[in-house]
């Protein structure tokens, strides 16, 4: 009995635990090796061609491409600006998913499923359809854009792009990532029990103050899962920058790709990579730390 | 519930405000890829032309097919593999099978995009292409259906399978004729999720491929960046009825998926 419920433990658990050791684990540990070696003479063709021991009197691994990255102020910058734009993203996500989702979590049960679903089918759609149809909407021949530049010019502006700017970024950003925010935010509003609104009311608190001190600190907990779901994935982005943005609304996930597919600098590229997930890492602690207290408190 | 009339409309006009971003955007897709003028700027008239082109378009439907069979390949590994992790992990108290599952669907795609990328050449010294590809889906959605897989079992009352034990049947026979069957919508759903998650995926095909064959979001990607023509529109538009589909399907199947519960 004790080896046969051994054996069914090791026959569900070890195909999927050895797929995920070759496919996950092992090119992790091959990045970070990477990011210790040296760019090949030729760049373009071989770039880790210097494998340890090759080199008389030397192991061929080095720390200078954490150097290069830290000498440069340019990597720190652009480290730095995909923190705001992620940031950014993520407070406008905050903004845009709360009354949605206070909407669905008080309408009738019956309506919530149908509300749901309608969040959650434009995002079923083609990633890259949906920068796309940003690109047609922000783009220089587009209603929007003749719009608000008449008015510019009407008082007397110069005319602006709205395509491949930070604001066509932003936009982009949170378009794709806003029902991640409001699925998260719904699933703890709905929780919410309506007596203590109804206490409160009763306590002569207006319709501002039981917000305030009832609902808002309720949905905290779902506030930081959603923006976990949100900044992490907008933090390491480049499809979004690279069609929406112009040449200098580049963030990380651009600097990656350039290292890996532009100058083939693998080293440099698995530095940077280490460097992003470093913060993912950072950041996942961050928002896991400061939802525990708000998930004690309700 | 208290009614506050007020409120309700303020809730009401920023809803349905959101509900336009989100819409807008697609119906805007929808509507040019009728349009009979190559510039997406005005209607002009309704015409049929863009999907003709896209039917002639040699490279796109060669495309098309490949993204098909990877689509298939990959969501029936991960459906094998991640409706046993899904079971594995809620049955047995594990530590690491459940990270290694659940942390490639949190975190950056592109990290799994460019580590897969260098163990592909540097170690295996694989050619990139189909089975790059299919390998890279299938990392990703495992735990995407061991996350819906796992949930349904959260669902259910364990006393079944203990009745079924104490009834004297073989573990197999608990699995074959118990779990199966009460799991069957998560992992219909999960297999529909992880088809559609494949045949969108734009960032990890986009360094797992190799230069031979054409696939659909390189391709959609390729022409977003060099010439924007309405027969992206087309294309585009063919994709949303075909994910739509599947999503509605697989919402059928297990409705968990839609309370946000990858998290």
């Amino acid at each position: 009995m004790q080896t046969s419920s051994r054996l069914v433990k090791w026959l569900i658990s070890g195909p999927p635990l050895l797929f995920l050791l070759i496919f996950f684990v092992t090119p992790s540990l091959i990045m970070i090796f990477t990011s210790f070696r040296l760019p090949g003479e030729f760049g373009g063709l071989a770039p880790v061609k210097l494998l340890p021991g090759e080199v008389a009197g030397d192991s061929g691994l080095t720390i200078e491409t954490y150097q290069f990255f830290f000498s440069d102020f340019i990597y720190i910058e652009i480290f730095l600006k995909s923190f705001a734009v992620a940031t950014i993203t993520t407070l406008i996500c905050i903004a845009m998913a709360y009354p949605l989702a206070l909407l669905i979590a008080r309408s009738r049960k019956k309506f919530r499923n149908l509300m749901i679903m309608l969040v959650v089918l434009p995002f079923a759609s083609n990633f890259l359809v949906r920068i796309y149809a940003w690109m047609i909407i922000l783009g220089p021949e587009s209603g929007l854009s003749h719009f608000i530049n008449g008015i510019l010019v009407f008082f007397g502006i110069a005319p602006v792009t709205l395509l491949f700017s930070p604001f066509a970024v932003l936009i982009g950003m949170v378009y794709v990532h806003l029902p991640f925010m409001i699925l998260p935010l719904y699933t703890n509003l709905e929780k919410h029990d309506p007596i203590l609104l109804d206490a409160a009311q009763d306590l002569g608190a207006n319709s501002w103050q039981r917000f305030w001190y009832v609902t808002w600190p309720q949905s905290l907990p779902g506030i930081f899962s959603g923006s976990a779901l949100v900044f992490i994935p907008a933090l390491g982005m480049f499809a979004i920058p690279d069609i929406l943005g112009g040449t200098g609304d580049i963030m990380i996930g651009n600097l990656i790709k350039d290292q890996f597919l532009g100058t083939r600098d693998w080293p440099f590229g698995s530095t940077l990579s280490i460097m992003l997930t470093l913060a993912v890492l950072g950041i996942a602690g961050l928002f896991s730390w400061f939802a525990k207290p708000a998930i004690r408190m309700t | 519930m208290i009614k506050i009339p007020h409120r309700q409309t303020v809730l009401w006009i920023a809803s349905i405000l959101v509900y336009a971003f989100l819409y807008i955007p697609l119906i805007i897709i929808v509507v040019f890829s009728f349009n009979d003028s190559k510039l997406n700027a005005e209607w002009v008239g309704f015409t049929l032309h863009w999907y003709k082109a896209l039917l002639n378009n040699h490279e796109m439907l060669l495309a098309a097919r490949n993204s098909l069979i990877i689509a298939i390949s990959a969501s029936f590994l991960a459906t094998t593999l991640g409706t046993m992790a899904g079971l594995a992990i809620h049955r047995y108290k594990l530590k690491v099978l459940p990270i290694l599952a659940f942390t490639p669907v949190a975190m950056p795609e592109i990290l799994l995009g460019v580590s897969l990328l260098l163990f592909f050449l540097q170690v295996l010294n694989l050619t990139l292409g189909m089975l790059s590809i299919i390998i890279a889906h299938t990392t990703f959605c495992i735990g995407f259906v061991a996350i819906i897989v796992r949930a349904r079992l959260q669902g259910m009352d364990e006393s079944i399978f203990e009745a079924a034990r104490d009834l004297g049947a073989t573990p197999w026979q608990t699995f074959h004729q118990i779990t199966l069957p009460l799991i069957r919508p998560a992992i219909i759903a999960g297999a529909l999720m992880s088809f559609t998650l494949s045949i969108d995926d734009f960032v990890i095909t986009f360094f797992t491929k190799g230069v031979g064959e054409p696939i659909l979001p390189i391709q959609i990607y390729t022409m977003i960046k060099v010439a924007v023509t309405p027969e992206v529109n087309a294309i585009s538009t063919l994709l949303m009825l075909l994910t739509l589909t599947l999503i509605i399907i697989a919402t059928r199947f297990d409705t968990s998926m839609l309370r946000g519960e990858s998290k």
